[in-house]
């Protein structure tokens, strides 16, 4: 979607400002909103990149005014809404009701420690062959489709180079609303600064994304 | 925020969702014990050993596997060498995608809308304001994290450090310069 959150080759920012000897969090409750997101993510009752269309679907006033994460903790409300883990009264009253219909079984600590260490890949098993190969060019697809996706606007419409085939992954455009893994071929696609900025940008400048086979058409 | 905070934690920890103690394991780990010395020992070990940094270049996963990083954030690891001639830098334009399993989590800039919106499209100016300038004909390569591969940049090893080993040489390598807004120390800095 065309959200705030596809913010590559926005103006307006200002200057990057940055924080000698950075503290992890900044606030107790940075602690708290970053482990509730992560721990409710092993519950497996909504994926990644469904909690990633959630958030940039915030309006973008919205989306810009908050910390970072502020964001999560919005868009973790959001969620627990859209998902029944939680009514609009309970979130205002800051407590289950009564009675409380429990989960089946919580998150534990060691279940947190695996994911930690295990991660979980994206790459998936696929009959199908790849079209592309390192070196052809390709033309970023100049689609904006209302939900979920990973092609910045910045790139759509331009040509750039496959400079490798990363694998068979998860389609987050598809994973992100429910409609499963649907996993399709990813390339590292390398741009030149002047195909996407325009004559007089930088001619040193290249830029690469990850691009999923869907996103891509021959050049 | 807290407060809101605090009552989306009470609804679920009341509902058995979550048991306290994943929260604490969550907050210790990325605290404590996952950060930019993981990658600075991944650095260091590829400066001083040539067949470890040809494994790191074409399976950066499993190189770093065999040093017992990986994992959340670092499934897909993919490391970029700085070279005379090339910069690389890393960026999330979309939201905050970083290799959490080498780094730990990321600074605040690097989430900001600042970086995230000008490092694709003004690399150098952007470069400038961490300090680093680059000679005018090094190629910048800028890599927008847009799925679920995670970069580490190999910065080019300090001169004068030929007699230097891993631990001492992990100590000149800087998260910055794992992102590519930075450098790696040179010797004479590490007194500063």
């Amino acid at each position: 979607m065309n959200g705030a959150a596809d913010m590559g080759g926005m103006h307006g920012f200002g200057p990057v400002k940055i924080e000698a000897n950075e503290p992890v969090f900044h606030a107790e409750w940075e602690k708290k909103a970053f482990a509730l997101n992560i721990a409710i993510g092993v519950a497996n009752i909504w994926n990644l990149d469904a909690f990633r269309f959630a958030r940039e679907s915030l309006p973008p006033p919205q989306y810009l005014n908050k910390s970072y994460y502020g964001l999560w903790v919005v868009t973790l409300e959001n969620m627990m809404l859209n998902y029944g883990l939680a009514s609009k009264e309970e979130v205002s009253a800051g407590h289950a009701a009564v009675p409380t219909k429990k989960a089946k079984e919580p998150v534990t600590a060691a279940q947190v420690a695996n994911m930690v260490r295990c991660g979980s890949p994206y790459e998936r098993p696929t009959a199908s062959l790849p079209k592309f190969k390192a070196g052809d060019k390709v033309r970023a697809r100049n689609v904006h489709p209302k939900t979920h996706t990973r092609l910045p606007r910045y790139a759509r419409g331009h040509i750039g180079e496959v400079v490798r085939i990363v694998g068979c992954h998860v389609f987050p455009d598809s994973n992100a609303i429910g409609a499963g893994e649907d996993p399709h071929w990813l390339y590292t696609v390398r741009f030149d600064g002047r195909e996407l900025w325009g004559p007089d940008s930088d001619p040193t400048v290249r830029v690469a994304i990850e691009a999923w086979e869907p996103y891509l058409e021959s050049a | 925020m807290q407060l809101r905070v605090h009552a989306l934690e009470s609804i679920l920890l009341e509902k058995g969702y979550i048991e306290p103690a994943a929260l604490d394991e969550l907050i210790e780990t990325y605290e404590k014990k996952i950060g930019p010395r993981n990658g600075a020992r991944v650095v260091a070990k590829a400066w001083v050993d040539p067949t470890f940094r040809q494994w790191l270049l074409t399976d950066g996963t499993a190189a770093i596997g065999s040093l017992g990083y990986g994992g959340r954030s670092g499934n897909h690891l993919v490391a970029l060498e700085n070279t005379p001639s090339v910069h690389n830098i890393v960026v999330c334009t979309l939201c905050s995608c970083y290799p959490w399993a080498v780094l730990g989590l990321p600074p605040l800039w690097y989430k900001s809308a600042p970086y995230r919106s000008r490092t694709v499209a003004e690399p150098r100016t952007v470069l400038r304001e961490f300090g680093v300038e680059l000679p005018s004909d090094t190629e910048i390569r800028v890599w927008d994290s847009t799925a679920e591969l995670r970069y580490l940049v190999i910065p080019s090893r300090p001169e004068g450090t030929d007699t230097w080993g891993e631990e001492q040489l992990a100590e000149l390598v800087t998260r910055d310069s794992m992102i590519g807004t930075g450098l790696a120390k040179r010797p004479q800095d590490l007194a500063k």
